[in-house]
């Protein structure tokens, strides 16, 4: 069994407060969010000596935001595979940090994507953009938006194993619950025009109208502005940080797409997840917050199995047990944030799980689990019932 | 009319052949010489053992629904006034399994599911290519 590593620790975040962010920019959110991430570790500009960015500004990070920034950065990763990208960075920072490349290392998001109106789930917004590519070309045609990708997983899942809307809307009931506790989530739904901002029910979720069948408007995450900073710093450095260190002691990545044979219900998680719990050398019950990317409530229950918090197929009954809610009695609690379902979503939100783990494990959630030891944020990037990654962090504090 | 769908761009030289053989409404697939193993979508390479020695086939346009959705909303203006319509993983009889649309059925919501046989029916297209999609068998 692999010896469970307390090299690498996230000491600083900062989660972009506002949804709605008119005539500022990406890079001015990513700085912003960088220099107060930096505050909340106690650490300075001059100390960040490795930058993670997944490119989502202009122009090419790698080359052109150690500039804006003002940083000499000795190592730069702007690996960007969606959602997911900001495990990815984690993963490597604790990979350069160990190598003892890195001791202080940042990772950036930004995203205008409210302002911009950008049509993320019903526009097919990219199709005759950028250069072709075969799968542009064998997709683009019918029609396909990524809300219906996603559909397409919920439908296959369905058919498998009987999942029912309503065991998917528990997700959405939960997430919710937990959104009406943080006054940033309450202010987001008021800013970006939610109607009955309130906790919801199952009934609420299955009266919301069809956007595509099976998933209905409250399975699907909001879009908006935002953006976050995250410090992660190695073991010496940790030390004399203003926060309590959380520990990253493990993680994996994967990549999934769509197979001539391939399970649609099974995601890129079954392969990152159990490299990351074994790295770890934890159990998924032994969680006590999941953090998992919810563009959908369907993306939660097929991680959830995936990451072997239950057997495949059996996310349902599993969800609707008497957990997910921070005070329920069974573990875990997911998205105590209020998720993207319910919080923040600006296209990109891997970020904002490793944030919210954070905040657990040093005590500072505003739907506090009690005595929180152990956390996974599990990202997903690009689309689950296509091309798509995953990138799975485990969590712990002292 | 509604503004005309996506079309595949060219250059792109793994996907021409293919829609190229639309043009005939013949819908192509690749096997491996090397591993036997069918690809699709179209590429240069094998994605199973990387051979390079690739053989194209017709296929009868015969398959089974593997899963669908109706999208009830899509901004792009091709798509944005049709009314309901079903997207599809298709899992043709020869062994690959394609995205596509299914037509043919009078309510998408109620007349689509999971498992029904279904043939190929072209869709031609201004550009002188043909969608394949497919319709109950």
């Amino acid at each position: 069994m692999a010896v469970q590593s307390r090299d690498a620790a996230i000491v600083g975040i900062y989660e972009y407060p506002r949804r709605r962010a008119p005539g500022v920019s990406v890079l001015q959110i990513k700085a912003e969010c960088a220099a107060r991430a930096l505050e909340d570790a106690g650490l300075t500009w001059k100390d960040v000596d490795g930058l993670y960015d997944a490119q989502d500004g202009p122009g090419m990070a790698g080359l052109s935001l150690a500039e804006y920034f003002g940083f000499k950065p000795k190592v730069i990763d702007t690996t960007a595979v969606g959602g997911s990208s900001y495990e990815f960075h984690a993963s490597h920072a604790l990979r350069d940090i160990q190598r003892g490349k890195v001791k202080v290392a940042l990772l950036t998001y930004g995203s205008t994507a409210a302002s911009d109106a950008r049509r993320i789930g019903t526009g097919g917004g990219m199709a005759g953009w950028g250069a072709p590519s075969p799968l542009s070309n064998m997709t683009e045609p019918w029609g396909m938006t990524l809300i219906s990708n996603y559909a397409m997983v919920a439908h296959r899942h369905m058919y498998q194993y009987g999942t029912t809307s309503e065991q998917l809307a528990r997700i959405a009931v939960a997430t919710r619950a937990h959104a009406m506790r943080n006054p940033e989530a309450v202010q987001a739904m008021k800013d970006l025009e939610f109607e009955n901002i309130r906790e919801i029910t199952v009934e609420d979720v299955l009266n919301s109208r069809m956007i595509a069948d099976p998933l209905h408007l409250l399975d699907c995450c909001m879009i908006s502005d935002g953006g976050g900073a995250v410090v992660i710093a190695s073991r010496e450095v940790a030390r004399d940080t203003r926060q309590k260190p959380v520990w990253i002691i493990g993680a994996g990545e994967a990549t999934k797409y769509v197979e001539n044979d391939g399970d649609i219900t099974v995601s890129a998680a079954a392969q990152s997840g159990p490299v990351a719990f074994g790295e770890a050398g934890v159990r998924p019950d032994e969680i006590d917050v999941a953090m998992i990317y919810d563009s959908f409530t369907i993306t939660v229950l097929v991680c959830l199995e995936d990451l072997g918090f239950c057997k495949k197929g059996e996310g349902g009954q599993f969800v609707s047990e008497d957990r997910l809610h921070f005070q329920a009695k069974l573990k875990p609690a997911l998205n105590t944030d209020g998720g993207g379902l319910s919080s923040n979503h600006p296209g990109m939100r891997g970020i904002f799980l490793l944030i919210e783990a954070t905040r657990q494990l040093r005590g500072q959630s505003t739907s506090q689990v009690p005595d929180a030891k152990l956390a996974v944020a599990h990202g997903n990037g690009g689309q689950l019932g296509g091309n798509h990654t995953a990138g799975t962090i485990i969590l712990a504090r002292d | 009319m509604p503004a005309p769908r996506p079309q595949p761009r060219f250059p792109e030289p793994d996907t021409q052949p293919f829609w190229e053989a639309t043009k005939e409404h013949r819908l192509t697939y690749q096997t491996c010489r090397t591993c036997s193993k069918v690809v699709f979508y179209p590429r240069r390479h094998c994605p199973h053992c990387g051979g390079r020695d690739l053989e194209w086939h017709d296929s009868k346009g015969f398959g089974t629904v593997y899963t669908y959705s109706v999208v009830r909303l899509n901004r792009h203006p091709a798509f944005a006034d049709l009314g309901p319509y079903a997207v599809a993983y298709v899992d043709l009889d020869e062994g690959f399994r394609m995205l596509t649309n299914i037509v043919g059925v009078a309510d998408p919501v109620k007349d689509v599911r999971i498992g029904m046989r279904v043939k190929v029916r072209w869709d031609d297209q201004e550009s002188g290519i043909s969608l394949p999609m497919f319709e109950p068998a």
